[in-house]
Order: structure tokens, then C-alpha cells, then sequence
């Protein structure tokens, strides 16, 4: 391939293939210096930022923060007119709809989510639509109901098995959007029909007709793309001319995707340091100033900001607020040794500074000990301003993923272009551990959800045989949850298959069967207490246990002790070996995360008194955090305990929040930013995997609670994800205010 | 109080521990792992950790335990942090804290103390300071008559202490609590700021402004918390003592 667009490029293997890793590699220049370089926010962006502000405050005004949303329009890449927030002042263009903050419907997912969607927000959907959709056009959610099985039921009713993306869309896929940049549309889609040449073979079996279909889905996708961008003026079928092509280019694929999909967490990928090396080669040309650079970046991470979707409140209160998971991931090494950052890794995360902090993009930096110190001080000075970063052990993830992986959400890594994820939602560990005592009864309502186990009759809990029955009923969940995420993903597929999202990957991927577990540190600590301590056995008068008395004293997790961390580490390897017993739809490799975002609270009030002495209803602990109190020896103590759950077992991604007040990491600024920086490396050395770090005083965070309208920016991190603050419910707010704040007296 | 069936000899390889806190990042350079020592001889009107008082209180952990739980910690503090003994008084448990630090210092684990450095000169209190790479001494009070009212002992010692530590050359943090009404007068810092100038070791002056965050441990162990009608210091006040000292 040969175009004038890459004059001045390095030539390589991208040239003749799809390879935006070989692109990056050949061209990208490493930055090993400080922050000093950077632009502040032009005029242009600071007048239409604040357009956007007072947009926010409508939105916050109106009735569940739904501004207006567009009940006709069926959404698709291609279905809305191009929609501008102010003309004149946009650098980068693109909105959903033709309106900013105008919530789009996408019905493919299920119509009565949007149905109760709209009705939450005094609207209704168009008589056509629904006509359509209840008539005529099946879809994700219709598909999975009509296949499930009695026993998936009763484990999701009973919450046993939680937050399934049976009524929503399960998202966690993230396009390899730079290829649109790259390569313009045209060479995609003639690499996609060469691909369908590979597929023309004498034996059309089940599969290989699955796969052609969706390879056509995925070149009507990209035309689509093509058609979108037209409508905002630009031509996409060939590669971007410069840097601000490229960046707009690039934004039009993700815009794509958030037009497409409404998605659980629709990240963007790995993609600043790609655009460096486009606005490296327009400075070196001088044919743009360093505040022209800021200025792209900023318009674009404003676009990021903006992206919004249709949901009902409950789906709010389950992820705690609107999340969206732009998630950019930032920096990391490469595996020659030369340091990803670029400059270009300064600009997105100095869109906090230029913007003002936000949970929007999710920005994620890849941390490893032999980043260059200037980008580690930068960040940490950021995060100890914002709480708006979060961290991933970029020195693991590089062994198996290489270097040109992305993170989807907070903590699920994948190969950009090369792989995606079948995302699972999570099982709830406590709650089985209570199953396996009650045989199969539920602790709250006495329902008999699993077939019949025999029950713990004794009086006083013994350790092997709660073991015993514990790994029997794990065994019975897995199986159970492997069955739903099955149908699950068969009928997402069927019904609503991401094809501009997949349009953006190789055709040969590796897929994962993302599962995940909630409550890990309360089974530990209730495991503990068996073990260490005497637990007696509160029953009503149907025989259900449902209280414990715990007599003495037990380890508990997060204190750096290995008579409960290695249960907890057995716990997860266990459960992962169970799931890995049933096999998975499309032969997907099973992975499991230990994250629970804010929906720790949600889980904990479905889940009855457990051994460790939690009450009824009380939040588990966040992704992998100790429950709130239950760690005594400091922060270092909790990372420890944490790091030791094994990343093979957990591939998917190990969750750790971490709050702290400035005056608790250090006396000064300085002092500050080199603790922070030593407690990272430390961190990671430890092969710790995730962690978000907040920074804030708990009398602010109180303050904020009663005075939401004075913290409109406030942003804190909760387990892989920084949400305003004031848009949390007054219970998550309590429970970020309980959660062990590190600060010492 | 809880028992240890080991010979007289043998006791320095145990220590009276109150608690352990992973991460400090205020008592001394860089991130600490920081041992609070059970045990005090003084009675600081102003105590934030009166818990720690009682020489039967706590519990006896190993030495071999308490250094592995250290080595633990290394990825963190080895860079710019360290160890840091507090408590309590440390140096009342001084033959563990030769053995500790011995082992510490042949990790090149940088090793701090806490004390109020009101302990006699004895051989066992030089030989450990010599395995310590800083001292964080808090002068309670500069005028002796207020310091016995203060804390219930003379300051001769910890003077003493202090001049010790010039002449040995061993760097020292000096501190003091800035309590509104007691430590706070122009005067007493006036005083001070002589004292401190006839050493040449002090790397560094800290005012801790007093807070009563100490005052429920007080009530909850069912003693009187004279200090109860005392304010919090501001860091107005704290700028003001810095200002009076020159720093």
C-alpha cells in the first residue's frame, strides 16, 4: 500500500498489513522529560468548555439527569444528523445525536429497557418503535430469556449470580480505532473481503456462515462509518492527512461505537501515544504550535466527556452513577525497553488540569517502575489533585499481553485489535458460602434455590466440613453461570453483534469468558473466623441458619497476614478451576476479575448475616479490598494482602481502592508526590495489579455530601472508576466516607 | 498481662508491641514502616497515644517475626524510606532494638527513632545509637519547671540526650508539640531556639501542632483528660513558632 498521507513515516510491515503496533514502534518518539512543555487551555477552549458547563447544569436539572433524549430515531452508526455543541468553536466534531447530551435509543439490546428508560424520564418511546420491536424485531434480551434455563433463574433472582448483560449491552469491547486513522476506510474494508475470500471454502459449516455473516455486518458497519463522517464534511475513505485529521478520524470510529452500542463500558483504547507521532510530525513540519496540540486534545477529550447513554435508574444505582468507561490507557514500556510515554501522554492527562477534573475519560496509566520519573511524578502530582487516575501493573500485564494492550472498564486488559471479551458480570462468592451452609436455601428469603444439598446441622461451624460443602456448592455456581453467560452471549451475538467495534479487529481473536466474583475478602474473613476462631450457628425455626455468633478473635484479611490471604488466594483459584470445568461459547478462554465497582453495596444488601460477623444487607468490600475496618496495620499492609492474589487466577483484572488524606502521605507537595511514586513502584513490585488512588480529606467528601451543588467536579475513584461524587446515592456516598480512609492520628 | 516463658537473656529477642502502621509518611524521610513500642515512662498531660503507657499492656512479638514482617515492606521504603521505632518510649525496650537494628542495618534499611530522649546515657542506649541513622527528638518543654508540670519529669535528660547526639554526630529531627498556652509563649521558643543553636546535628525543626484526636483513648481507658478545655493548634500558630525560631 502506498499513500502520500504517510510521507514521512517510517516504512514497515503496517504498510503491507493492518499493524498499528509495527506503525507505533517504527515512529513514535519516547519523552523522558517533564510536564514543563505544556500549553494551557486557548481561549477557543475556554469558551466552549464553557458552553458545555452550563449544558451539565441543564442536565443535573432536569429529572434524573436526562437532558432530552430521542425517542424516535432507532440508533445505528449512521442514523442521526450531525449534531454540533458550537460550530465555530469545535475542533473535533462528532456528537451521538444531533444534539449534545440527547440521549439516543438502541433497542437492539431490548426494547423494554428503553421503554423503562424513557418512562423513568417522563418521556415515551415512538408508537413505531415500539411496534417494530415488539412485533416484528426479536432481540438480545427477548433472545436470552427464551433459552434460559429454570436453575439460571432462580440463581439470577435469588442474586446469586448478579448484574448479568441479559437486558443491557455487555460493551467491553474496545475497536482498534486508530486503524480508521491510519489506514482510512477503504483499506479496511478490502482487508475484510479478502477475508471473506479466506472463508469461501468447500464446507460452509455452522461456524464459517456465523463468521462470513458477520464479516459482511462488518463492511456495511464501515460504510456506514464512512457515510457518518460525510454528513460533519470529511472524507474518511482514505488515510488522515494530519494530526487533527487524524485525531477526528480516530474519534469518528469510537463515535461509531457509542452510536452502535450501549455498551457496559465502551473504552477507547491505547491511543495517545499513537497520536503523537502525528503531531510530532506536524511540529517538526511547524505546520502547528504545541497550543494548537493542547487545543485538539482538548476538544477531543471534551467530545469523550460528552458521550452519553440510556438507562434506567436501577442500572444507575448497580454501577453507581453514568459511567461510560472511556477508559484510555496511557504510557507503559515497550518490550524493546524503550518507554511509551510521549508527550502525547502528558496532553491527555493534562486535559484535567486544562478541563478541570472529571470521571470521563477514564484515563488509566500503565505503570511500571522504569517509567521515565518525570512521568511518574506528573501523574502522581495529578493524582493528588484530582483523584481522577487510576493504575495498572503495566510490568505484569507485559508478559502475556505484550506491549500494545488496552484496558476495557477499570481492570479487563486486552491485545488491541486482537482480542475481546464475552464480559460475565460476577457471582456472588458470599452468598454461596451461606448456600453451601444452608444447602441451597436462601438466607434471606428460605427459598430452596439450588436442587437439595444436605445442610450444615451442627451447632458450632467446623472448617472442613464448611470446605467441603463450600467447594460443592462453587462447583454448582460455576456451572450455573457458565450455562447463562453461554445464552447470554450466543443471542448478543445474534441480536445485537458489535460490527463496527469488530469491524476494527483482526478476524482470527482471542475471546475471553470474563467472569468475575464479588464478596472475595468477606468469604476470606468468614473462612478465617471458622478456622481461627468458634462460630456458632444462629437458626430460625425452619432450620435456617440465619446469624452467626463469632466467639474470639481471627485474621482478617488486608493485614498483610497468610493465614487468611492464602484462603482468599485459595478461594479464587478454586473457583477459577470450577469454571473452567464447563465449556464456553466459541471455545472462549474462561478469566475471572476480582471487581465490584460501587456495586459492592447492591451485593451486600441482597446477602444475608455471614460468619465473619458482617450484618445483613452491609456493603461487601469494593473489587478486592478488605471490608471497611477490618484492616489494622496501614495501607502497605492492605496492598500486600491484595498483591497476593494470584493474576494467573484472575486474569481478568484485580481491584484496589485506595483513599487517603494529603496530610497522610506527607507533609509537603513534594513529599507527597515522591511517597506516592515509592508506593506505586513498591506496589507493583509486590505484582499487585490495579489500584485507584483518591487523595481527599473525609471533611471535604462530607461537605460535598451536603452540599453537592458546591462540588460539581468532585471526583473520586471507587474500585476502578472515578464517578462525581454528587452523583452517587447518599448510601454509596456513606460508604466511600466509611470505607477505610487511611489516616493516621 | 501476658506472660513470656524465655530466660532473662533471651527477652531481647521479644519486644512489647502496641500496633504497627505500614504506611507512615510522616515520621521521618520517605514512606516508613513505623513500630509503635508499648511501654512509657512519662505522663504528657497532652498524650495522643496514652494506650501505650501501660508497661504490661501490648503484645510480645518476636524478633524474627517483626524483622520477616519488615522485609515485607522493602519494595516500599527501600528507596527513600526506612523503619521507625515510636511509641510509647523505644528506648525502654533498648537490647531488642540493638538486635533489631543490627539486622535492619545489614539490609542497609535506613532505621529512625522516635524518642523523647529522657533515658540515662547507659552502654546499651550508645550502642544502639550508633545503628541509628536518625533521631526524632521531641524536646517536650525547654523550661524545666514547666516540663515536670508538663510531661512529669525534668527535661535534664533529654538535654542531655540532645548534646550527646551533637557530640556523636548523629542526625536529629528536633520536635515539639505546640500546645496553645504551654509550649506555645514567645518567650519558652525564644529559649528553645538558643538551645537548639548550640547543636550542630539538626537536620531539621518540626512544630506538631496538638490536636485532641487523643482525648477519647483517654475517656475510654477511664482517666481525666486535663488538657480538655485546650484548643487545637492552627498552623497560624504553628507559622508564628516557626517564624519566632528563624525557620
Amino acid at each position: 500500500m502506498k499513500f502520500e498521507q504517510w510521507n514521512g513515516f517510517e516504512k514497515g510491515d503496517w504498510q503491507d498489513e493492518i499493524n498499528v503496533r509495527d506503525f507505533i514502534q517504527r515512529n513514535y518518539t519516547p519523552y523522558e522529560g517533564d510536564s514543563s512543555f505544556l500549553a494551557g487551555p486557548t481561549d477557543k477552549t475556554k469558551k466552549l468548555w464553557d458552553e458545555v458547563l452550563e449544558l451539565y447544569k441543564k442536565e443535573k436539572e432536569a429529572k434524573g439527569g436526562v437532558l432530552d433524549i430521542d425517542t424516535k430515531t432507532i440508533s445505528t452508526v449512521n442514523s442521526h444528523e450531525a449534531g454540533y455543541i458550537d460550530k465555530d468553536l469545535e475542533e473535533i466534531v462528532g456528537l451521538q445525536t444531533d444534539k449534545p447530551l440527547k440521549r439516543a435509543i438502541m433497542p437492539f439490546g431490548g426494547i423494554r429497557i428503553v421503554e423503562k428508560s424513557c418512562e423513568a424520564y417522563d418521556r415515551k418511546v415512538d408508537d413505531e418503535v415500539e411496534e417494530i420491536f415488539h412485533k416484528y424485531r426479536k432481540t438480545h434480551n427477548d433472545g436470552v430469556f427464551s433459552v434460559y434455563t429454570p436453575d439460571i433463574r432462580a440463581a439470577r433472582s435469588s442474586h446469586l449470580i448478579t448484574g448479568l448483560p441479559d437486558g443491557y449491552g455487555r460493551g467491553r469491547i474496545i475497536g482498534d480505532y486508530r486503524r480508521v486513522a491510519l489506514y482510512g476506510i477503504d483499506v479496511l474494508i478490502e482487508e475484510k473481503k479478502k477475508e471473506l475470500e479466506v472463508l469461501d471454502v468447500d464446507c460452509l459449516t455452522e461456524d464459517i456462515i456465523r463468521e462470513r455473516e458477520e464479516i459482511s455486518d462488518q463492511i456495511k458497519a464501515l460504510n456506514d462509518l464512512k457515510a457518518m463522517a460525510a454528513r460533519y464534511g470529511f472524507d474518511i475513505s482514505k488515510p488522515a492527512t494530519n494530526s487533527k485529521e487524524a485525531v477526528q478520524w480516530l474519534y469518528f470510529g469510537y463515535l461509531g461505537a457509542v452510536k452502535d452500542q450501549n455498551g457496559a463500558a465502551m473504552s477507547i483504547g491505547r491511543t495517545s501515544t499513537f497520536l503523537d507521532i502525528y503531531f510530532e510530525r506536524d511540529l517538526q513540519n511547524g505546520t502547528i504550535t504545541e497550543e494548537e496540540v493542547q487545543e485538539i486534545m482538548d476538544h477531543f477529550v471534551m467530545k469523550l466527556r460528552l458521550v452519553r447513554f440510556l438507562r434506567t435508574p436501577e442500572y444507575n444505582e448497580l454501577f453507581s452513577g453514568d459511567p461510560v468507561w472511556v477508559t484510555e490507557s496511557i504510557g507503559g514500556m515497550g518490550i524493546d525497553g524503550r518507554t511509551l510515554v510521549t508527550k502525547n501522554s502528558f496532553r491527555v492527562l493534562h486535559t484535567l488540569e486544562n478541563l478541570g477534573p472529571a470521571p470521563e475519560p477514564n484515563l488509566t496509566v500503565l505503570w511500571s517502575t522504569r517509567l521515565p520519573d518525570g512521568f511518574k511524578r506528573y501523574t502522581t502530582d495529578l493524582s493528588i489533585k484530582t483523584s481522577s487516575i487510576q493504575y495498572e501493573n503495566d510490568d505484569l500485564m507485559r508478559i502475556t499481553l505484550g506491549d500494545d494492550y488496552g484496558i476495557a472498564c477499570c481492570v479487563s486488559p486486552m491485545k488491541i485489535g486482537k482480542q475481546m471479551q464475552f464480559f460475565g458480570a460476577r457471582a456472588n462468592l458470599a452468598k454461596t458460602l451461606l448456600y453451601a451452609i444452608n444447602g441451597g436455601r436462601d438466607e434471606v428469603s428460605g427459598k430452596q434455590v439450588t436442587p437439595k444439598f444436605a445442610p450444615i446441622t451442627s451447632e458450632y461451624l467446623n472448617y472442613d466440613e464448611v470446605i467441603e460443602k463450600f467447594e460443592q456448592m462453587m462447583d454448582y455456581v460455576a456451572k450455573i453461570y457458565i450455562k447463562a453467560l453461554n445464552a447470554i452471549h450466543y443471542m448478543h451475538d445474534k441480536y445485537s453483534y458489535e460490527a463496527i467495534e469488530m469491524a476494527l479487529h483482526d478476524r482470527e481473536i482471542l475471546r475471553t469468558m470474563a467472569c468475575g466474583i464479588a464478596g472475595l475478602s468477606v468469604v476470606a474473613d468468614s473462612l478465617s473466623a471458622i478456622k481461627y476462631a468458634k462460630v456458632k450457628v444462629i437458626r430460625d425455626e425452619t432450620g435456617l441458619a440465619v446469624d452467626y455468633e463469632v466467639e474470639g478473635d481471627f485474621p482478617k484479611f488486608g493485614n498483610d497476614d497468610d493465614r487468611v490471604d492464602q484462603i482468599a488466594v485459595e478461594v479464587v483459584k478454586t473457583f477459577m478451576n470450577k469454571l473452567r470445568r464447563y465449556p464456553t461459547y466459541r471455545n472462549s478462554k474462561h478469566t475471572l476479575s476480582i471487581l465490584t465497582i460501587t456495586s459492592n453495596v447492591v451485593y451486600g444488601k441482597a446477602t444475608g448475616n455471614t460468619p465473619d460477623g458482617r450484618r445483613m444487607g452491609a456493603p461487601f468490600g469494593p473489587g478486592a479490598n478488605p471490608l471497611h475496618g477490618r484492616d489494622t496495620n496501614g495501607a502497605l499492609a492492605v496492598m500486600n494482602s491484595i498483591a497476593k492474589l494470584p493474576f494467573d487466577s484472575a486474569e481478568d483484572g484485580i481491584s484496589y481502592t485506595f483513599s487517603i488524606t494529603p496530610k497522610t502521605l506527607g507533609k509537603d507537595e513534594e513529599t507527597r508526590i515522591t511517597n506516592l511514586v515509592n508506593m506505586l513502584d513498591g506496589y507493583f513490585k509486590q505484582t499487585g495489579h490495579h489500584i485507584n488512588v483518591n487523595v481527599f480529606d473525609r471533611s471535604l467528601l462530607i461537605d460535598a455530601m451536603e452540599h453537592p451543588e458546591n462540588y460539581p467536579q468532585l471526583t473520586i475513584r471507587v474500585s476502578g472508576y472515578a464517578v462525581n461524587f454528587t452523583k452517587l446515592t447518599r448510601e454509596q456516598q456513606l460508604d466511600v466516607i466509611n470505607r477505610t480512609i487511611h489516616e493516621k492520628i | 498481662m501476658e506472660t513470656l516463658n524465655v530466660s532473662e537473656e533471651d527477652l531481647k529477642y521479644y519486644a512489647k508491641v502496641h500496633s504497627v502502621e505500614s504506611f507512615g509518611a510522616v515520621d521521618g524521610p520517605g514512606i516508613r514502616y513505623v513500630l509503635f513500642l508499648q511501654g512509657c515512662h512519662l505522663q504528657c498531660k497532652y498524650c495522643h497515644n496514652r494506650d501505650t503507657w501501660d508497661m504490661n499492656g501490648g503484645k510480645y512479638k518476636s524478633l524474627d517475626d517483626i524483622y520477616d514482617s519488615i522485609l515485607r515492606y522493602k519494595n516500599y521504603i527501600v528507596p527513600n524510606g526506612g523503619v521507625t521505632v515510636s511509641g510509647g518510649e523505644p528506648l525502654l525496650q533498648v537490647k531488642f532494638l540493638i538486635e533489631l537494628f543490627t539486622k535492619l542495618k545489614k539490609q542497609k534499611i535506613h532505621t529512625c527513632i522516635d524518642t523523647s530522649g529522657m533515658v540515662s546515657l547507659t552502654d546499651d542506649i550508645k550502642k544502639v545509637l550508633k545503628l541509628t541513622d536518625l533521631v526524632l527528638l521531641d524536646i517536650k518543654h525547654i523550661d524545666d519547671e514547666k516540663c515536670k508540670d508538663l510531661v512529669g519529669r525534668s527535661n535534664k535528660l533529654e538535654l542531655e540526650f540532645a548534646k550527646y547526639l551533637s557530640d556523636n554526630n548523629i542526625p536529629v529531627w528536633i520536635r515539639q508539640v505546640l500546645i496553645p498556652g504551654y509550649t506555645d509563649s514567645e518567650e519558652d521558643l525564644l529559649k528553645l531556639k538558643d538551645f537548639l543553636s548550640t547543636l550542630n546535628n539538626v537536620k531539621k525543626v518540626e512544630f506538631l501542632p496538638y490536636h485532641s484526636m487523643g482525648e477519647f483513648k483517654w475517656k475510654e481507658l477511664g482517666f481525666k483528660y486535663e488538657l480538655e478545655d485546650v484548643r487545637d493548634a492552627t498552623s497560624e500558630d504553628v507559622d508564628r513558632a516557626k517564624r519566632t525560631l528563624g525557620i
